[in-house]
């Protein structure tokens, strides 16, 4: 359950897949037009309710109540063997004697 | 009464919106046929250069160092015929508050805003110019939205968009995050409207003289540093502001034989407004699918005219694959020390091959570096691009590269070789929607039309003729 107050996400579909008239590739009007965005929660909730947030600007916008706290988990990634490759090619070919 | 909000409602009180939203009645500027006064666009920001300069240094923003690259002027060396070979410089554009170039245009956006009176700006930018103006705003105390398309239909997001929503939090922006598609201009409009908050557009004369200053410097370091101008500039190249901002800068500054060149990352296949191939591809900017059709066809932005025409600046157009710059990237940290954005190094993947015709005295300045960090790096870029099944390998770009499918890192530095795109090719595009969308019959088009197409192509009024008898 999340508190009045509490910072959280929420997602909208904007335009559903038939409502959607703008030249699109057929893969994309397949899809709904969706909008995520966050905000302090106006009233206590539970995951999947419809609320109405207060975003960063002091916006009203409402949507489903997807996640409370959230937070970013982007990343370095994992590791990719080739850019050590490149390194040490790069290295021998500047500083490692004629190329 | 409450207006009504839904997408034809609101896409119908564009132009009153847009208006509303820029403080400038594009009307003005039009001729009512082709042709509309760019110049007079331009001025219409009634900011000089210093102005500009003033603002930028209360802010964070310009008089970033000239960079020698030398040990990879070196490398290039090693792969051009003996006396060949031109020293590469970069601009460290990273140095900006908000980590790149885009704080230029945003410091003159936010200003601006300001001076009229608008309590906040918004932007529709899924790159880095969201951070610039957030940055920006914090700076200058108005609120800010940026509004980003930023997901597959699966919830998805490019690793690059996410880490600048992230920034733009960082800086006390909303962000409001879209899946993949062009209707993202219905949100940015609706919302717009409720606010009533200034369009920040990329493409407005504030956006673009701001980036005026790059090229000022440029030519001015140069003269400090080496007694010329530089031989040669080269812009990373998407919606065409930095191309056109930078010549700009660089004519004002008296550097008229400078060659100009728009270095783009070739992304021919894939489809931007695709929910499939949406991550499919492994940079997020300066790539064909914004290049192209921006240069051919400026207009097509959010706002009525687009200040950012890249066409009537560019003498040539070049093309690079994405491995070649992840390659790049890696080398500018391992030789020069420098640890930067891939977006920001198209350039200088193309200037390391360009670089090659050029004798060894000769100098080339590539406009900018990016800020680099999670999601917006060679590793988390390439990382992702495995988890979506593309094939990552050594091989030679020229020849394997398949935007989408794979991503080809060249076998060693002689294998990155710029492409030279048919440049006339594209002004004739341009050219041919000119017409198409303001005077379809070609009978009607007035000498004015002719001259400013000439001047919208940087090419003369026979070649616009040719063009016209060939349609
Ligand atoms: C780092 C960087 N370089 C270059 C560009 C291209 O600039 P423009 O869109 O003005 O062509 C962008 C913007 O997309 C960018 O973020």
């Amino acid at each position: 359950m999340a508190k009045k107050g509490d910072w959280v996400r929420i997602h909208a579909t904007v335009l559903k897949a038939d409502e959607r008239t703008a030249k699109l590739p057929a893969d994309t009007q397949k899809c709904d037009l969706e909008m995520w965005t966050k905000g302090f929660l106006q009233e206590d909730a539970e995951i999947g309710d419809e609320v109405t947030v207060e975003t960063a600007v002091g916006r009203l916008e409402k949507g489903v109540l997807i996640e409370v706290n959230p937070y970013w988990s982007h990343s370095y990634g994992k590791f990719v063997p080739e850019l050590v490759q490149i390194d040490k090619q790069l290295r021998e070919i500047m500083f490692g004697g004629d190329r | 009464m409450a207006l009504a909000k839904d997408y034809n409602s609101v896409m119908g009180r564009s132009n009153e919106i847009m208006k509303e939203a820029l403080g400038l009645d594009y009307a003005e500027f039009e001729s009512g046929s082709v042709a509309f006064d760019y110049d007079a666009l331009m001025k219409a920001t009634g900011y000089t250069l210093e102005e500009i300069n003033k603002i930028q240094s209360k802010t964070g923003v310009g008089n970033t160092p000239l960079l020698e690259l030398r040990n990879l002027s070196a490398l290039s060396r090693k792969y051009a015929k003996p006396g060949y070979g031109a020293r590469i410089f970069a601009k460290d554009e990273s140095c900006n508050a908000s980590g790149s170039f885009k704080a230029r245009r945003a410091a003159c956006a936010v200003a601006h805003a300001k001076k009229l009176g608008y309590k906040g700006v918004i932007a529709a930018t899924s790159g880095n110019y969201g951070a610039a103006v957030a940055s920006q705003a914090a700076m200058q105390g108005l609120k800010c939205i940026v509004v980003q398309e930023c997901f597959d239909s699966h919830g998805v997001g490019q690793p690059e968009i996410v880490e600048k929503a992230r920034a733009c939090e960082a800086y006390g922006a909303e962000v409001i995050q879209l899946t993949v598609g062009p209707e993202l201009f219905y949100t940015f409009l609706s919302v717009l409207e409720d606010t009533g908050y200034f369009n920040a557009s990329l493409y407005s004369p504030f956006g673009i003289a701001g980036i005026e200053t790059l090229g000022y410097e440029i030519a001015m370091q140069c003269r400090e540093l080496l007694g010329k101008d530089p031989d040669m500039v080269v812009c990373t190249n998407a919606g065409g502001g930095m191309m056109t901002g930078t010549a700009r800068g660089l004519i004002k500054a008296g550097a008229t034989n400078t060659q100009l060149v728009a270095a783009s990352i070739d992304l021919t296949g894939l489809h931007m407004a695709s929910d499939a191939q949406f991550n499919k591809k492994s940079c997020t900017t300066g790539h064909t699918g914004f290049g192209v059709p921006y240069a051919t066809d400026p207009d097509h932005s959010d706002v009525p005219r687009s200040a950012a025409r890249p066409l009537r600046y560019m003498d040539r157009y070049v093309t690079v694959t994405q491995g070649e710059v992840m390659f790049m990237t890696e080398a500018l940290a391992n030789l020069e020390g420098l640890e930067r954005g891939p977006a920001g190094n198209t350039a200088l993947a193309a200037a390391f091959s360009l670089a090659q015709d050029l004798p060894e005295d000769a100098v080339i300045v590539i406009s900018e570096t990016e800020y680099t960090g999670a999601g917006k790096h060679v590793q988390p870029q390439l990382s992702f691009a495995r988890e979506n099944g593309i094939d990552i390998r050594f091989g030679d770009p020229a020849t394997e590269d398949k935007p989408g499918v794979n991503v080809i890192l060249p076998k060693d530095p002689s294998y990155i070789k710029y492409k030279e795109a048919d440049i006339d090719h594209f002004r004739a595009s341009l050219i041919k929607k000119a017409i198409k969308a303001h005077c379809p019959d070609v009978s009607k088009l007035t000498q004015a039309d002719l001259e400013f197409l000439a001047a919208e192509v940087k090419r003369d009024v026979p070649f616009v003729k040719e063009v016209i008898a060939a349609l």
